[in-house]
């Protein structure tokens, strides 16, 4: 990196040499696909919460992250005031019940990071460099559920160092708080796939926040309404079964039957053990969909 | 100029009856060609193979036949380095409008694999070498198309990069801009050291800015060889002359004349298809300076007025005439030479 002599600036008149210092090359490292990567992962993430971003669109991330911790930190002052001896939210009840929360951050930010790329035909800039199409896959959904996961493992943390203030059992709370943990890994991974999979299909950030908020809203409302007739009806297995028809609904069932929680199901039900595991493995099974979902849909994006 | 260029005898691109076959269409056909440091030019119509080409050469396609090598690596197995050492501009637009230059080439300059600090001084460096100063903290979303295309090219170099693929760099540009980019995209390999392939359906561009011109039509080569054999064979000069009542038919007297001083002059009709004056056009075949003055001279002496006295070099737009007449030889159904008609524009060179 060392300046090269000044050959075109002895022809051109004394002032303006200063702006002729000639061209240099680089010579220092380059850092290849692994580097690459992790820098489209953290210049996504940061971008998943405005930050590198205008001051305009900081705005809405970090209102929806405030309300997102704003119940918790409510909650854990009244426990603390009142000595309660438990939380009066289990720690993987919390997402569930601020998922229209999470789903607005979700709507909002998962166009952003895909569809801008696609209408702004940015992406055959990033294909024209060394990384590969499964590296910008892995980057944004890393990085979105990534986003996600610091939204609602946030509000969990202030309940967990709320309720160890309030000296409520350590064992016990750090045993609800690992649990929660766990299920907010899953709610993120399966929220991330889903928003970015109707996002990428899309490059109008327009339709892409219609489209996530339906996707997540309108199965829910669906599945919710058909359960509650099931259960005025009397056929409880049906309940269970039927939550697995729409994200929320599926991570509830797995965190109930595993995670120690209870369900936003009709009366409390929860799935059985059985059930459990078809509700894990369907999870599963979705977000490694929605992974090659995205593969697919960049095969033929490159230039 | 020759010592700008850090590989010297050394080809960076090589194909080898390279094909791209698509179910239904041929975009490539056993293309072979080597390629030299430099800046060349890559022509052909729309659909004549050429992102085809620069896809495959990035190695993010796979050729269907053949094989290919850009500096010294094998584009089916080392994509990802060739990348790494390669710019490319893309045709279209291809930046978000709501970031700075600066953050977008620092954004890019990483994803080359540049380490942060690197990344920052390199972004600094190029946006200043392309003629991007203050503006580049404002977000690229006010920028003119000029502007744009800069910051599109600073994208390309900011990896100081071996060799770039300059996709239609002069697409949507006023003359003025145009002229300024040709002459970034000559400084890319006389100052930077950087070989440039460079494609464009205007030829006149490419002659003014290239040192190699490589024509492709229809996935097949049609003629690769160094600028200077497509334009200076033959200098012509186009003479216009007035009509005087001593010479009713000037243009036919100074013809007259001229080959009595003993030099070949053609009329209009060849070469310069549909140009409306081309009956009082003449072409002389300029032998050197003294053609001028010999020009000049008849012309005066036949006390005829000279509208225009104007250097015809033969344009690269012939290359296409020769060959359609080669192939209409080859296949008596003859092919269509339309195609080529309307891509004469802006090959004049006006003396």
């Amino acid at each position: 990196m060392s300046p090269e002599p000044m050959t075109p600036a002895s022809t051109a008149p004394p002032g303006a040499s200063i702006h002729n210092i000639g061209y240099r090359h680089y010579d220092g490292p380059r850092l290849g696909r692994a580097y690459a990567r992790r820098s489209l992962f953290s210049q996504s993430l940061r971008g998943a919460y405005g930050l590198g971003r205008s001051a305009k669109s900081k705005v809405l991330p970090m209102l929806l992250f405030a309300v997102m911790c704003l119940p918790a930190a409510i909650m854990v002052a009244v426990a603390v005031f009142t000595k309660a001896h438990s939380l009066p939210v289990g720690y993987t009840r919390y997402a569930i019940y601020l998922q229209a929360v999470i789903g607005l951050y979700l709507a909002a930010q998962a166009p952003q990071s895909v569809s801008r790329d696609l209408r702004f035909k940015t992406v055959p800039l990033y294909f024209s460099r060394p990384i590969e199409r499964g590296d910008y896959v892995a980057s944004k959904f890393a990085a979105m559920a990534s986003a996600l996961f610091v939204l609602t493992a946030a509000p969990l943390l202030v309940l967990y160092v709320g309720a160890l203030l309030a000296k409520m059992d350590f064992l016990d709370q750090t045993k609800g708080f690992a649990q929660g943990l766990v299920s907010v890994v899953l709610l993120s991974l399966l929220f991330a796939g889903i928003g970015l999979v109707v996002s990428a299909l899309t490059p109008r950030r327009g339709f892409g926040v219609a489209a996530v908020i339906a996707v997540l809203t309108i199965p829910y409302g669906a599945v919710s309404a058909v359960q509650n007739i099931a259960f005025v009806q009397g056929s409880e297995s049906a309940v269970g079964w039927l939550g697995l028809f729409s994200p929320i609904t599926l991570i509830d069932g797995v965190q109930s039957t595993f995670l120690g929680g209870s369900s936003s199901f009709p009366n409390g039900l929860a799935p059985s053990t059985g059930a459990g595991f078809v509700y894990l493995l369907v999870t599963l099974i979705a977000i490694a969909g929605c992974y090659a979902l995205l593969m697919r849909r960049y095969r033929k994006a490159g230039l | 100029m020759a010592g700008a260029t850090t590989v010297e005898d050394v080809t960076v691109i090589v194909t080898e009856s390279l094909s791209k076959r698509y179910p239904r269409v041929t975009a490539l056909d056993r293309l072979s060609v080597d390629i030299a440091p430099g800046v060349t030019g890559l022509v052909g119509a729309n659909g004549a193979g050429k992102s085809t080409l620069i896809k495959i050469l990035l190695g993010l396609a796979p050729a269907s036949e053949g094989s290919a090598r850009v500096l010294g690596l094998d584009v089916a197995k080392d994509g990802s380095a060739i990348r790494e050492r390669v710019g490319y501009m893309p045709e279209h637009d291809c930046l978000p409008p709501d970031v700075s230059a600066t953050e977008f080439v620092v954004h890019m300059a990483r994803m080359s694999g540049l380490p942060p600090t690197a990344a920052r001084e390199r972004t600094a460096d190029t946006l200043r070498h392309v003629g991007l100063y203050e503006e580049r903290y404002r977000p690229i979303g006010g920028y003119s198309t000029g502007m744009k295309q800069r910051v599109k090219l600073a994208q390309a170099l900011v990896h100081d990069p071996q060799l770039v693929f300059l996709d239609e760099p002069t697409n949507g540009l006023d003359p003025a801009g145009r002229d300024e980019m040709l002459g970034l995209i000559r400084r890319v390999h006389t100052d930077f050291g950087i070989s440039v392939l460079v494609t464009s359906h205007l030829l006149g561009e490419l002659e003014r800015t290239c040192d190699h011109v490589v024509v492709i039509d229809g996935g097949k080569l049609l003629r690769s060889s160094a600028t200077d054999e497509f334009t200076q064979v033959t200098a012509s000069l186009a003479v216009e002359v007035t009509d005087t009542e001593a010479h009713p038919d000037g243009t036919e007297a100074l013809r007259a004349a001229l080959a009595a001083a003993g030099v070949a002059v053609t009329t209009g009709a060849q070469g310069t298809g549909g140009l409306p004056s081309s009956g009082h056009l003449l072409f002389v075949e300029a032998a050197g300076e003294q053609t001028y003055d010999l020009v000049r001279d008849t012309v005066a002496g036949l006390g005829l007025g000279l509208i225009r006295m104007e250097q015809r070099r033969h344009q690269i737009a012939e290359v296409f005439r020769d060959a359609d007449r080669a192939q209409a030889t080859a296949t008596p159904a003859g092919a269509p030479g339309a195609p080529y008609a309307t891509q004469e524009g802006g090959a004049h060179d006006v003396a």
